[in-house]
């Protein structure tokens, strides 16, 4: 349970973090979502203590985290800027952190095989691909085996067989009831894991939400539907909580609130012929763009990560997003699918 | 679709099972930074280096000596006043870049490496941290600053046996000098160590080092010969070399004192970095 009260970072003139207040609950897995230079880095280093808050609080498991006498019991975090001496080997960084809180042996040789790092683990860290050196970071969040794991952007730059691994690794984490706190600049990579999801522009809280919510309120799944008859099935389909637009002459519908299968079925009962019908869920891309969109720092040069979300379509169409997870592509579990 | 497999990442870890007992405690902060030190190449070089330097130029030194007087060459007074401990200590000059260069990489280095967040997550008290890098680093720093001492000098004062500087190490005073460098030398490193934490950067700690053991007595004596008295032997290097000196002479401080001024140094760095840890982001 990680706790924020009106927590607040100013550096000089700039505020980094402006009065956030929410709640990371426990046993789920929630999303810590934002543009570049939302406050997400800097939030959660005041919440392992590496940042003071200029004003505010903020607490783990009721206490701040300096206040716990093992706090790599409480929260293992993987921080975004590395914190590794390249100079150490794996099982070493791990062998110190260890001693610190009296942590055997036995549980580093451990995070070292959960991790896969048992080839590498007498090598110098330094030598370590991007990758390994996540998988480094990780392991040493695990170390204390935490019931709290927060995780700053762990898929940030990763080839797709590592985001693979961490997307695993993030649902294995929440199946055995801990908590999960993530960060994330990509909504696409959130909705495949978190069950909530607190959402941050600016400094500010933009949305403290669940994933189904936000869609809900973005107006759900859309049907687009191409048919012989669309006044016809305009009517049939009319309903309260139903959304329908279409121009006039067009063939083509636009259906909210009813499903794909839903609109078959009916059309196939009334004798109309179907020419296209298609489900698109864009509309979490869509919600996060319309909540930050105020709140992007820098608009027009919002870097890699950002351009392909400002595609309506990026969720359905891995060639539009630059976006690390689309690049697997049809493999993609998860809600979002 | 691929079905996701779950990582298990130990038992069913947050389910009420039984929790180890795991604690920070000052010891094991002390542990994990002796581990943490041993586990770098660059401590095993710089120590070497260290002691290479302490003990190669005091028998170079002694050697030098040795052989003007022998050949009946030129010497300068100091030289010719020289005893064999002196001679043999004429390393310390540059065994304390080694070790205070060590000193600073062990605390500045992990501000330069981002080491200092996974240091700083473990332990978020934070002072723990400094104390026991100190107390390691220090140890193992006077360990070595007496084994080169010693070692010089029981080379060293053979070299120049039958000359008018030969010593035994039954001589009043020299033991005591001997162990005066060591612990001069842990000191420097306790300082580097300090000096790192204070200004968070290599260069910084080493440019401070070194201008406050060698360049600010060379400025010193710029100074009007009034000044330089009052001034002078309160500065880290003089005092600290009062702290090995064999023969008290005028204008310097006693050995006791010298070591007593050179603490006082030695705590106030610490106290910088003490004030730097506990007050600014990491
Ligand atoms: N140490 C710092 N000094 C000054 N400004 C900072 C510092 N850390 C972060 N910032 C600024 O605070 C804002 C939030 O940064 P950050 O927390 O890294 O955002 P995010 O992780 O969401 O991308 C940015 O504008 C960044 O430039
Ligand atoms: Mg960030």
């Amino acid at each position: 349970m990680i706790e924020a009260h009106q927590l607040t970072k100013r550096y000089g003139e700039k505020t980094a973090v402006d009065r956030l207040d929410f709640t990371v609950k426990p046993g789920s897995v929630t999303g810590f979502l934002g543009p570049n230079g939302a406050g997400k880095s800097t939030t959660m280093r005041m919440i392992v203590g590496l940042d003071a808050p200029t004003d505010g609080s903020v607490s783990v498991n009721g206490r701040r985290y300096a206040q716990h006498s093992a706090p790599l019991q409480e929260v293992g975090a993987l921080l975004e800027a590395k914190s590794i001496h390249p100079g150490r080997t794996a099982f070493n960084h791990l062998m110190a952190q260890a001693h610190t809180h009296g942590i055997p042996r036995r549980r580093v040789d451990e995070v070292i095989e959960l991790t896969g790092l048992q080839s590498v683990a007498r090598k110098r860290a330094g030598a370590f691909s991007l990758g390994m050196g996540q998988r480094l970071g990780i392991a040493a969040a695990l170390l204390g085996d935490p019931a709290t794991i927060m995780l700053d952007e762990p898929v940030n730059g990763l080839d797709p067989e590592g985001v693979r691994w961490i997307r695993n690794l993030l649902v294995g984490l929440a199946a055995e009831g801990r908590t999960v706190f993530v960060s994330s600049h990509l909504m696409s990579e959130m909705a495949l894991v978190a069950d909530h999801l607190i959402v941050v522009g600016r400094g500010r809280l933009l949305a403290d939400t669940t994933v189904e919510e936000l869609v809900r309120q973005s107006g759900g799944d859309t049907v687009k539907v191409a048919s012989s008859d669309p006044g016809r099935l305009r009517e049939l389909l009319a309903a309260p909580g139903v959304g329908i637009t279409g121009r006039s002459g067009s063939e083509e519908l636009l259906v909210t609130g009813v499903t794909a299968r839903e609109i078959g079925l009916k059309a196939a009962e009334h004798g109309i012929a179907l020419f296209e019908l298609s489900s698109r869920q864009v509309s979490l891309e869509e919600a996060f763009m319309e909540l930050t969109r105020d709140a992007v720092e820098y608009h027009g040069t919002t870097g890699p990560g950002l351009t392909g979300t400002t595609d309506p379509l990026a969720g359905a169409d891995p060639a539009t997003t630059s976006g690390p997870l689309t690049t697997t592509g049809p493999d993609t579990p998860g809600r979002a699918a | 679709m691929t079905t996701i497999a779950p990582i298990q990442t130990s038992g069913p870890a947050a389910e009420g099972r039984p929790r180890p007992a795991y604690r920070v405690t000052g010891r094991r902060v002390l542990r994990a930074e002796w581990a943490k030190l041993w586990s770098l190449r660059s401590t095993w070089i710089t120590l070497g280096l260290a002691l290479l330097f302490v003990v190669a130029f005091g028998l170079i030194a002694s050697a030098q000596y040795k052989s003007r007087i022998t050949s009946g060459g030129r010497m300068d007074h100091d030289f010719a006043a020289a005893s064999a401990v002196r001679l043999s200590l004429f390393g310390t000059n540059f065994g304390q870049l080694a070790l205070g260069v060590l000193g600073v990489l062990v605390t500045a280095g992990e501000y330069s490496t981002g080491m200092i967040r996974s240091t700083l997550a473990a332990v978020p008290k934070r002072l723990p941290v400094l104390w026991s890098k100190a107390v390691v680093y220090g140890l193992v720093a006077l360990t070595v600053g007496t084994a080169g001492a010693f070692t010089a000098f029981l080379i060293g004062s053979r070299i120049v046996t039958g000359t008018p500087a030969a010593l035994t190490i039954s001589d009043p005073g020299v033991v005591r000098s001997l162990l005066g460098a060591g612990l001069y030398l842990g000191l420097v490193g306790v300082i580097g160590t300090a000096l790192g934490a204070l200004l968070r950067s290599v260069a910084g700690g080493i440019s401070v080092l070194v201008a406050s053991l060698m360049l600010i007595p060379g400025l010193v004596s710029l100074l009007p010969t009034a000044w330089q008295d009052h001034i002078g032997r309160y500065l880290p290097s003089n005092a600290g070399e009062s702290m090995f000196t064999l023969h008290h002479v005028a204008n310097t401080l006693t050995p006791g004192t010298g070591l007593l001024v050179f603490l006082g140094w030695t705590a106030l760095a610490l106290a910088g970095a003490a004030w730097r840890l506990g007050r600014t982001d990491a």
